[in-house]
């Protein structure tokens, strides 16, 4: 544009309908044209790291949930398998199996949350929001069968879950598994090859895959730029190794790109799903009581495992003094790190851009700030 | 239905009133005061039924019940709302140009209800005839751009502001697609008086100019900004626009005016493009409220469905596809009424014919133009998920 006007600063947030929780940014507008961001994080931030200090190692599985609250078995599954490390504990077959088909499950409603509030973002009216919040609705109540909650779940424990799924539990899963692909397909046609979506996403705020690898940028984000990194695969653990999936790799590193990938993300997480339903042989979930005490005490040391959570590499680093509660807790958030760019992506981009951008990097203000 | 009313009321009150100076006058006020007073009531009613009906087929669009807690269905919910809004505290921002935040909301309101006074609900009942009431309401139409405008600076609030400023460049640019889409009609009736329009239509006008129906209709969902146009109050980027800093019963009267407007279109569409009151068997006003039904019907079907446009998109489709189809429209009508002008035999039916003939694949054309252009596929090792793949195609349940 030849024309240009007097720079315009909007302060957007922390109470705004589309900041994603309580995310703030001062954008400077040259018309409509983004110009300059300036995100500001912190009001949200309730100390989870320190709390853990004061904690006893099983306990601290409840501030997990509540840091990422749309993935908190994700959360469940880092920090346990971060425990389990430290105390050098082998978990029983039967509740790794348990736990990845949780862990998957909720993979795939976060990426529900994060494709429905992006077509919210991009101002369609609820519809297609209803429909992906419709298909976590049922996941949520599967957990509820889990382990009693939907959110917070609290499910996993060092070496395995917290307890076998009921009976009933696995009819529902059949049930979900012979039906999701449908329901995923009817949003995919209200949504895929919509004109308009395609035309305001494709191109927008585009991330070279150097840019993203130089700035740690982990997840969908990554790999929408053509880098072939998911940490199930590169560093398995649990048995990861043993399930057949494919990454959906994109090269073009717009907002399209992200969102597409997570469609194709859900349909491989379903696969896992499937497998792990298969693969599950009756025995126990949690070693006993002699073998892993409620109350652990680590040897001194520390560790660091990282699994590849819904929104990116999510590390959890614990160091123990030997006593019975972590001295340090320090949990590497994915969607903290994703933020990093935000003012690279957006520059140049249009106002009606912002939020579908902001919507496309998929972050969660509880793991942002802590 | 003025002159009707005023000579009624007249032969009535004549035998009681001195016969004095202005009385006749007096009288034709009256009987005006007194249509005004039914026509606002009716769409008033109109408005509570399109809230509660709009919320209602969202619901169901998105698989929910929507209302259904205040009367039958749900079907006082927006009385409810109303009075609620009523009793809600008027907050006047300290900085607010007093005098024009409060004129703003009236602004809005009053032209959407000044429209209602040319169209003809039934047949033979309408307010009044004005000879250029077509020019009338695109002319009324563009008052309420002045009243956004003036509720956004009034308030001095920078999210109002770019919403404003977004509402009047999207109303400059479709007032040029919208009044041109009207000259194909003006050249085939000849007239620009909406009664005259409306007893020409044997065979509706989106038959026979499917064309100007398409771009008139599209460009009426911009000036009322509703979806996919609605970027005036885009709820995730400028929380409520130009209303941001209303409560109360003046936000109230913008939301009113909003749907009022809406009713506003739908009954202009039907007037000029589906027939009007003109239908078979069933009374006529009948037949008015079931087309002004379907269009609020598509309009919310519309907004259910779609995103956004972003404003660039929305100013490109305003000058470079529908103000194209326009043209053709109009040099395509003008060159075929040249040739069967009127009086001659079967004209319509030719006009018909040859308007989707040579206007209507131009749709097409455009859309080609205007359509976003693929990602160029790459190779790449993973087949299942090839690099920078086109646009998956969903032909078949399942595929």
């Amino acid at each position: 544009m030849a024309i240009r006007s007097e720079p315009i600063t909007i302060n957007l947030g922390p109470q705004h309908p589309s900041t994603h929780g309580v995310f703030r940014m001062r954008v400077t507008f040259d018309g409509e044209t983004i110009i300059d961001v300036e995100p500001i994080f912190g009001y949200l931030h309730r100390g989870s790291e320190k709390l853990a200090e004061e904690r006893t190692y099983t306990q601290v599985v409840t501030l997990t949930d509540r840091m990422d609250y749309v993935s908190s078995m994700l959360n469940n599954q880092g920090y346990i398998l971060a425990v389990e490390k430290l105390c050098d504990i082998n978990p029983k077959p039967r509740g790794v199996w348990l736990r990845m088909i949780a862990s998957e499950l909720q993979r795939i409603a976060s990426h529900l949350v994060a494709i429905g509030f992006l077509i919210q973002d991009l101002g369609a009216w609820g519809t297609p929001l209803t429909y992906a919040m419709r298909e976590r609705e049922k996941i949520l109540q599967m957990f509820e069968m889990l382990c009693g909650a939907r959110i917070t779940n609290s499910y996993l424990r060092p070496g395995g879950v917290f307890m076998d799924a009921p009976s009933v539990f696995w009819d529902v899963l059949d049930s979900f598994i012979a039906s999701f692909p449908k329901s995923i397909d009817e949003l995919e046609k209200l949504i895929t090859s919509n004109e308009i979506i395609f035309s305001r996403t494709k191109g927008v705020a585009v991330l070279s895959s150097k840019d993203a690898i130089d700035a740690s940028i982990t997840g969908p984000i990554l790999r929408s730029t053509g880098v072939d990194w998911d940490l199930r695969k590169r560093d398995s653990y649990d048995y990861y190794d043993d399930v057949e999936f494919d990454i959906p790799i994109h090269e073009a590193g717009d907002n399209y790109a992200r969102y597409l990938l997570r469609v194709q993300e859900i349909r491989e997480s379903l696969k896992i799903v499937e497998q792990c339903k298969k693969n599950i042989q009756p025995g126990l979930v949690r070693p006993h009581h002699d073998e892993v005490p409620d109350l652990l005490k680590p040897p001194s040391g520390d560790c660091y495992v990282a699994i590849e959570g819904s929104k990116g590499e999510l590390g959890f680093y614990l160091v123990s003094d030997g006593s019975i509660a972590p001295y340090r807790w320090h949990v590497r958030s994915s969607s903290l790190i994703n933020l990093t760019l935000l003012k690279d992506m957006l520059v140049g981009t249009l106002f009606g851009d912002l939020f579908v951008t902001f919507g496309s990097i998929d972050i969660n203000m509880g793991e942002v700030d802590r | 239905m003025l002159n009707f009313v005023y000579e009624n009321l007249y032969k009535t009150l004549e035998f009681f009133l001195p016969d004095s100076f202005l009385i006749k006058e007096i009288i034709f006020v009256f009987s005006g005061l007194i249509i005004a007073f039914i026509i606002i009531n009716a769409v008033l009613v109109g408005v509570l039924l399109l809230i509660w009906g709009e919320r209602r087929l969202l619901g169901r669009f998105q698989q929910r019940s929507g209302p259904n807690r205040w009367g039958p269905r749900g079907l006082l919910v927006s009385t409810a709302d109303a009075i609620k809004v009523m009793f809600k505290e008027d907050i006047v921002p300290e900085e607010a140009d007093k005098y024009i935040f409060n004129l703003a909301p009236l602004l809005l309101l009053i032209p959407v209800f000044i429209i209602f006074s040319v169209i003809p609900f039934a047949v033979g009942l309408y307010a009044v005839n004005i000879n250029v009431s077509l020019l009338f309401i695109l002319a009324v139409t563009s008052i309420s751009g002045l009243s956004i405008i003036c509720a956004a600076w009034a308030s001095a609030n920078r999210i109002a502001i770019f919403s404003a400023l977004r509402s009047v460049a999207m109303l400059i640019s479709y007032e040029i697609p919208v009044g041109l889409s009207l000259v194909g009609i003006l050249l085939i009736t000849e007239s620009m008086s909406v009664l005259d329009i409306v007893s020409y239509q044997k065979i509706p006008f989106i038959i026979i100019q499917p064309v100007a129906a398409f771009v008139f209709f599209l460009g009426s969902l911009a000036e009322i900004n509703r979806t996919p146009f609605d970027l005036t109050e885009a709820e995730s980027e400028l929380a409520a626009g130009y209303q941001n800093d209303y409560s109360g019963m003046k936000w109230g009267l913008f939301y009113l005016g909003e749907f009022a407007a809406a009713i506003a279109t739908a009954s202009v569409f039907t007037t000029l493009f589906l027939g009007g009151p003109n239908g078979p068997v069933l009374p006529s006003i009948v037949w008015f409220t079931v087309k002004v039904v379907l269009v609020l019907f598509m309009i919310i079907w519309i907004r259910a469905t779609w995103p956004r446009f972003r404003i660039d998109q929305v100013l490109n489709l305003a000058w470079k596809g529908l103000f194209e189809l326009t043209l053709i429209n109009i040099v395509v009508t003008s060159i075929v009424v040249i040739i069967w002008p009127e009086g001659s035999d079967n004209r319509l039916i030719y006009i018909t014919i040859a308007n989707w003939i040579f206007v209507v694949p131009f749709i097409f054309i455009v859309a080609k133009v205007l359509k976003t252009s693929d990602y160029k596929v790459t190779n790449f090792n993973n087949q299942n998920y090839p690099v920078g793949s086109a646009k998956p195609k969903f032909e078949k349940e399942g595929s």
